[in-house]
């Protein structure tokens, strides 16, 4: 014990929670007390997002911040709100019980915050409320008696803008003053009934009246852009421009960029082909290890691309408002307003899409689109289509106007939308068996976005993609290089090495199982290597049928190869299959991330592969019933 | 639901027959005189449970409230004007509620 009479004793750590209503500023406050000091993860065996932050107070004492996720109430109606009863009940597996609450309101908007801290006062765990945009609420004219309510509270209140960091070191230090005085009262709170929910809303409505001069100058300024937004035709007209702009962005603005990125690796290949011998080893690194660290980079900027989109549409309060107009259009088949943004964005790649569907807040609405997700055109499959279109489809008119190859590239498109809404239904209506639950939201005053804030949550989804994502799709990248190269071709062998790794086994050994939907070995053997991304599915072809370079002069040989090889049947139910197939590990890698379990990744490749052999299936025996065959 | 109505519409001098407000016009301010789930169809969530979310939602007896903007297909969904808030739900759920339009 020497060392406490030299020096002072280390303080003890604290920790503390943020707690309030939705669109409260809660991460805002949340950024400006920690900084750069977050981690995001998961909360063990739940899907909700795990906030974590760290600083060290004035006077010196570490303290741990949890960013709850949003509520009105503690009586949990979903897993995120689940997670914010349990830690603020102080019962959540595997988390330390919090010594000092932050219940964060929006000093603008505190009718419903007032009616939660009720509840929180019930708990008895003590706690600080922090009056967030006080500078807007001072700007509205709107007057709070600060003491007042602190009385009122038997809590301390703090005014805080947390976007210009103000207020931050008294939230701190009024924290720690109730952490010093380990002033817990006994928890008498429980699940409140209808009739103790209107009691508490007449108490909140009486505290308001009493702390609260309504704001002279209130924002009119929502009401007027709403009065465009939300305007039934122009609304719909304005946000239809807008995801036309953010698809083209995902779709096109990426692409120089990935471009960059595959030549980029595709150097560093190059570079090691040079300095090393030709042998395995080599072959792992530029084979295996390059291509597959490149196959998950490239997803990068298109994830970037969207989740900028997404957070400035979610930060400004727009979100909202898209959600309400699209809801009539997606409650059609059976999914919330919100499940539009991740649909359209997996037309780019289902890779940004399904980690967007974090928008939607009910747990079955938001796995229910990320199964259907991967079943709109994705970018990857247009190389595809591109190739048996070309090889097999006739270049004709039809009616003397409309190209016969635009239109089955059309009918593709439309085959991927409709499927997606029927299958999404057949989930909703006989999966869960349950209707969706209801469309209720509050709609918040719009705000100008934060530079930093926008920066750092865009920081949080590129590295949650590398870390979590990358660690599983690079493994399944290098087994499916694996199966592709092992074992090698014998001494003397004529045909293309894949014919005799494993991949060629079991393209060989499945070929009885795809020859009714009109598939020969060398297709069957192009699925392997093709699960690493559709695209591939053409370079793989071009391998097995001994032509090397696809993407140059190779490419019209393969398609003059295929125009030859296959029956116009065999070439349709290839398009089939690649509208519904599951070909792409690096999206079963993401929704293992999403999901935290292997079942639904599971559950999503076995419905596409039999939904991708009953189509497949159903074109070979037509095609083949007209005389295509 | 008697007392309830004593407590809260009764305080402002109203009479307690409303009409829903999923069947309402756009434009149309009033109070709120009622919250009950049975007057819907609460479907998944049953009426107590309804009732709760839209009471915790803001939407008590007493409050203000006017629907301001409506969807383009079936004037549906609602966005409305709630005391100092604003609430977007679909007509479904807001027959719920019954509202004395001024």
């Amino acid at each position: 014990m020497t060392d406490a009479v030299l020096s002072p004793a280390p303080l003890s750590p604290a920790r503390l929670a943020l707690v309030g209503n939705p669109n409260s500023g809660k991460t805002a406050l949340f950024n400006a007390l920690t900084g750069s000091r977050q981690k995001v993860a998961n909360y063990a065996g739940v899907t909700v997002e795990r906030k974590e932050g760290h600083l060290t107070s004035a006077v010196g004492r570490r303290v741990t911040v949890l960013d709850l996720p949003g509520t009105y109430s503690l009586r949990a109606r979903s897993p995120d709100e689940e997670v914010t009863r349990d830690a603020v009940l102080g019962r959540l597996a595997g988390e330390h019980e919090p010594d000092v609450l932050i219940a964060v309101a929006d000093a603008t908007n505190l009718r419903l915050v007032l009616r939660l801290i009720l509840e929180l006062k019930q708990v008895g765990r003590p706690f600080v409320l922090a009056l967030n945009m006080y500078d807007i609420a001072q700007r509205q004219g709107l007057r709070i008696d600060v003491e007042g309510l602190s009385k009122e509270l038997g809590a301390p209140v703090i005014a805080t803008v947390a976007t210009r960091k103000r207020g931050i070191d008294d939230l701190i230090a009024a924290a720690e003053a109730l952490y010093e005085k380990h002033a817990e009262n006994p928890n008498v709170w429980r699940e409140p009934s209808a009739a103790e929910i209107r009691a508490a809303h007449g108490e909140a409505q009486r505290i308001m009246r009493t702390y609260v001069k309504p704001a002279m100058r209130p924002d009119t300024l929502t009401g007027k852009v709403d009065g465009v937004l939300l305007h039934p035709v122009a609304g719909l007209l304005i946000l239809l421009t807008l995801l036309f702009v953010m698809f083209q962005a995902v779709f096109t603005w990426a692409t120089p960029a990935m471009d960059l990125i595959e030549a980029g690796f595709a150097a560093l290949s190059g570079l090691v082909i040079q300095v090393m011998p030709d042998n395995l080893l080599r072959s792992l690194i530029t084979d295996g290890l390059i291509a597959g660290v490149g196959g998950v980079v490239v997803f990068l900027p298109q994830i970037l691309i969207l989740f900028f989109f997404i957070i400035l549409l979610e930060d400004s309060g727009y979100m909202a408002r898209a959600a309400f107009l699209m809801d009539r259009l997606m409650g059609a088949a059976g999914l919330h307003g919100r499940a539009f943004l991740p649909l359209l964005s997996s037309f780019a790649c289902a890779i940004p899409g399904i980690m967007a569907t974090r928008v939607i807040d009910q747990k079955r609405d938001r796995l229910t689109t990320i199964l259907v997700a991967p079943l709109m055109t994705c970018s990857a499959r247009i190389p595809v289509y591109a190739l048996i279109i070309a090889a097999l489809i006739p270049n004709t008119r039809v009616w003397g106007w409309m190209s016969l190859q635009g239109l089955v590239m059309f009918g593709l498109y439309a085959a991927g939308i409709l499927s997606t809404l029927i299958v999404a239904l057949v989930i909703q209506r006989l999966f869960w068996r349950t209707a969706s639950e209801p469309f209720m939201m509050e709609m918040p005053a719009y705000k100008t976005p934060d530079i930093g804030l926008v920066a750092r949550q865009l920081w949080q989804r590129a590295s949650i993609f590398m870390n979590r994502a990358g660690r599983i799709i690079l493994p399944l990248m290098v087994l499916v290089w694996i199966l592709s190269t092992f074992p090698y071709p014998p001494e003397g062998a004529t045909g293309p090495a894949i014919d005799y790794s494993f991949a060629g086994m079991i393209g060989h050994a499945i070929e009885p199982i795809f020859s009714p939907i009109g598939f020969n070995w060398q297709m069957c053997i192009a699925l392997i290597p093709g699960m690493a991304a559709r695209e591939v599915a053409v370079a793989a072809l071009g391998t097995v049928y001994s032509v090397g370079d696809v993407e140059g002069a190779g490419g019209q040989v393969l398609q003059g190869i295929l125009a030859t090889k296959w029956s116009l049947a065999t070439g349709l139910s290839f398009l089939a299959w690649y509208i519904f197939a599951p070909q792409c590990v690096a999206t079963l890698g993401v929704v293992k991330r999403e999901t935290n379990s292997w079942t639904w990744p599971a559950v999503m490749f076995f419905y596409m592969l039999a939904l991708a052999y009953l189509a497949s299936f159903a074109t070979y025996s037509g095609a083949v019933a007209l005389g295509w065959g | 639901m008697s007392k309830i109505f004593s407590e809260s519409a009764g305080a402002s001098g109203l009479d307690l027959r409303g009409e829903a407000l999923g069947a309402a016009r756009a434009g149309r301010p009033g109070v709120i005189v009622r919250v009950d789930g049975t007057l819907a169809d609460a479907g998944v969530l049953g009426a107590e449970e309804l009732e709760r979310r839209l009471l915790e939602l803001g939407f008590v007896e007493g409050a203000r409230v006017e629907i301001i903007h409506q969807g383009l297909f079936g004037a549906d969904p609602i966005a409305v004007k709630l005391d100092d808030m604003r609430v977007a739900l679909r007509r479904r759920e807001a027959r719920a509620i019954e509202v004395k339009f001024d």
